[in-house]
């Protein structure tokens, strides 16, 4: 990359503002001491230590698994987790033990090798993902220039996982949920794309300390809203919400997992698989909503910057703040919103998600056009952020309405079915 | 980008890249070979990485890995079970006669052309792609959208049951 990143943080190793700099620190030392090769060895080994200690134990295991179970018990009025430990805080660790100890069973009539595939194949993007993401000015693993296509190929690769192992098992259920799964993947890859395309309309071709920025990398993406003092997201609210949507459906997070659909279809995908290797689909299923809120994160959320405030405090530490605020939505969706259907899903891709993400395109590149033609002009971005921000709300609102949304249909209050003289339904000319 | 690494990398891609497209000759179940079809675009996607197309090798893996093999993936659900694991080979002959006669000509091709080399790597960034794309090659570009729309059409054309047809006949 030829853009320069600003320093933000001195190069000196005890300015924890910059992770990197201590790692670089430590790595150099070692070169000058050690024989050549076993610097990379170290390097890997303080990536792990540190992703372990900074981001997936408090994320994985406390958000994830303790924080997600305690959240939904609020939310539906239960204590969650609280035996083990004080406040259940061992629960996770109690979880962990239980799973490794379990037998991971194999049907007899299975297709052996692909189901014991599945599971390993279904960990390693999720993994993948975060080489991408950029934790700081100079924290980012791998600062390819296409690290956002990156993000799209590196994603549609767990549902070939999750169809070999809804495959393998041979059992009914099982297909049913790789068959949900695969269906699903194809409908809202395509409004997520198109989503995600808005953001890089607005980001790429900006210019940035005498270059043009490049939107199909994040590190760049996150350079645009410090640049301009603004978030992605409140230039494109609604590609927000169409990838949250997709993402959320992408993943089987609970509004729209009908591809493991308890009350439909046993565990869908995940019925035959037991012990370990049903851990690793769970523990990964939170792994891949990190990344994705990682991602998002970083492309609508401005990534490490804060309005400046990342002078004073660890860019990171803010990385990491917004990763688990965005973690969160996943969390409320999970609690409050009910399932939909199969139908009702691939309906809302094709209907509503891909006519929205397409009008959001058109609405981005026109604005793009006038934005290089007023050379950039900084004020304009705000501008089009509120007008951005009315007109998502009344296409959402009025294409709802095209699709035969009439909220003033349904009744506000519960009818009794006694009172109502006999069962009416939802819409017909009597409940008016 | 010189040294050892690259070119193991080469042969490790390679050696991936071949030998899962053998598996997918071989492997007598259909679901087997298109899980070896699946490794096999992954491994060229490698080999455009080590041609630092990165473009291309993303593109690659979300059209070919997240696409079209998720729909091949779709089709063989919607086989019957007993169309997937017998193995016919009632096409062996006629398929080898192909690959001989496709292989010949790739060899012919590869030996007779005078393939031009540089040292350097060419810049092959998105935005090259792109303007390539909308300029030079705009004629091309369009065409084939066309093409795949008429594709798209015909496939609904297809699928479409005939109580579907006669109602549209009468609106």
């Amino acid at each position: 990359m030829s853009i320069p990143v600003l320093a933000l943080a001195t190069d000196h190793w005890y300015d924890l503002r910059d992770l990197a700099n201590i790692s670089d620190a430590i790595l150099d030392g070692a070169d000058k001491v050690l024989p050549f090769g076993i610097v990379y060895v170290l390097a890997a080994l303080i990536g792990f230590v540190a992703s372990f200690l900074i981001f997936v134990l408090p994320s994985q295991l406390y958000l994830g698994v303790y924080g997600e179970r305690k959240i939904i018990g609020r939310i539906q009025s239960r204590y969650g987790p609280n035996r083990v430990g004080p406040f259940g805080l061992l629960q996770p660790i109690a979880d962990a033990v239980k799973l490794l100890t379990k037998e991971a069973l194999t049907p007899k009539e299975s297709d052996r090798a692909v189901m014991y595939v599945a599971p390993i194949i279904f960990v390693m993007p999720a993994v993948l993902i975060f080489a991408v993401i950029p934790f700081g000015p100079r924290m980012v693993f791998a600062n390819v220039p296409v690290s956002l296509l990156y993000f799209m190929a590196i994603s549609s690769l767990p549902v070939i996982a999750t169809f070999m192992a809804g495959w393998s098992a041979n059992n009914k259920y099982s297909l049913f949920g790789a068959m949900r799964i695969v269906a699903m993947a194809i409908s809202y890859e395509v409004p997520l794309v198109m989503a995600l395309l808005g953001a890089v309309v607005v980001t790429s071709g900006a210019p940035y300390a005498g270059d043009f920025l490049n939107g199909l990398a994040l590190q760049d993406m996150v350079l645009w809203s410090r640049e301009f003092h603004i978030w992605v997201v409140f230039v494109q609210p609604l590609a927000l919400v169409i990838y949250f949507i997709c993402v959320s459906a992408e993943l089987n997070r609970t509004p729209t997992d009908i591809a493991e659909a308890e009350s439909e279809i046993v565990a869908g995908y995940l019925t035959e698989y037991s012990g370990m290797k049903w851990g690793l689909f769970y523990g990964m299923d939170i792994g891949y909503a990190l990344g994705a809120s990682a991602f998002a994160a970083t492309v609508f959320l401005g990534g490490w910057t804060f309005f400046g405030l990342e002078k004073w405090v660890p860019p990171w530490m803010i990385f990491i703040g917004k990763t688990h605020l965005f973690y969160f939505l996943f969390i409320w969706t999970r609690g409050t919103l009910p399932r939909l259907r199969s139908d009702q899903l691939m309906a809302f891709a094709w209907k509503f998600l891909l006519p929205l993400a397409l009008f959001n395109i058109f609405l981005v590149a026109t604005e793009r056009m006038i934005w290089s033609s007023q050379d950039y002009a900084k004020g304009l971005i705000y501008v089009f952020a509120v007008v951005n921000i009315a007109v998502s709300i009344a296409a959402v609102y009025g294409w709802a309405r095209f699709l035969g949304y009439r909220p003033e249909n349904t009744p506000v209050r519960p009818r009794l079915v006694k009172n109502a003289g006999g069962y009416i339904p939802v819409g017909s000319e009597a409940n008016r | 980008m010189d040294g050892g690494g690259i070119v193991f990398a080469f042969y490790v891609l390679a050696a991936v890249t071949l030998i899962s497209a053998a598996g997918v000759l071989v492997s007598r179940d259909l679901l087997h070979a298109v899980l070896f079809l699946i490794l096999t675009f992954v491994g060229v996607a490698g080999l455009f990485v080590l041609l630092s197309a990165d473009f291309i090798a993303m593109a690659q893996v979300i059209i070919y890995v997240g696409a079209i093999a998720v729909l091949i993936l779709f089709a063989v659900l919607l086989t019957p079970r007993a169309g997937r694991n017998n193995g016919e080979t009632k096409f062996a002959l006629p398929g080898i006669l192909l690959a001989v006669c496709l292989a010949a000509v790739f060899l012919f091709v590869i030996h007779d052309v005078a393939w031009t080399t540089n040292d350097e790597a060419p810049v092959l960034g998105a935005d090259q792609l792109g303007e390539a794309l909308l300029t030079t090659w705009v004629l091309p570009f369009e065409i084939a959208s066309v093409l795949l729309t008429a594709a798209l059409v015909g496939a609904i054309m297809l699928a479409r049951t005939p109580q579907e047809e006669a109602e549209d006949a009468l609106a």
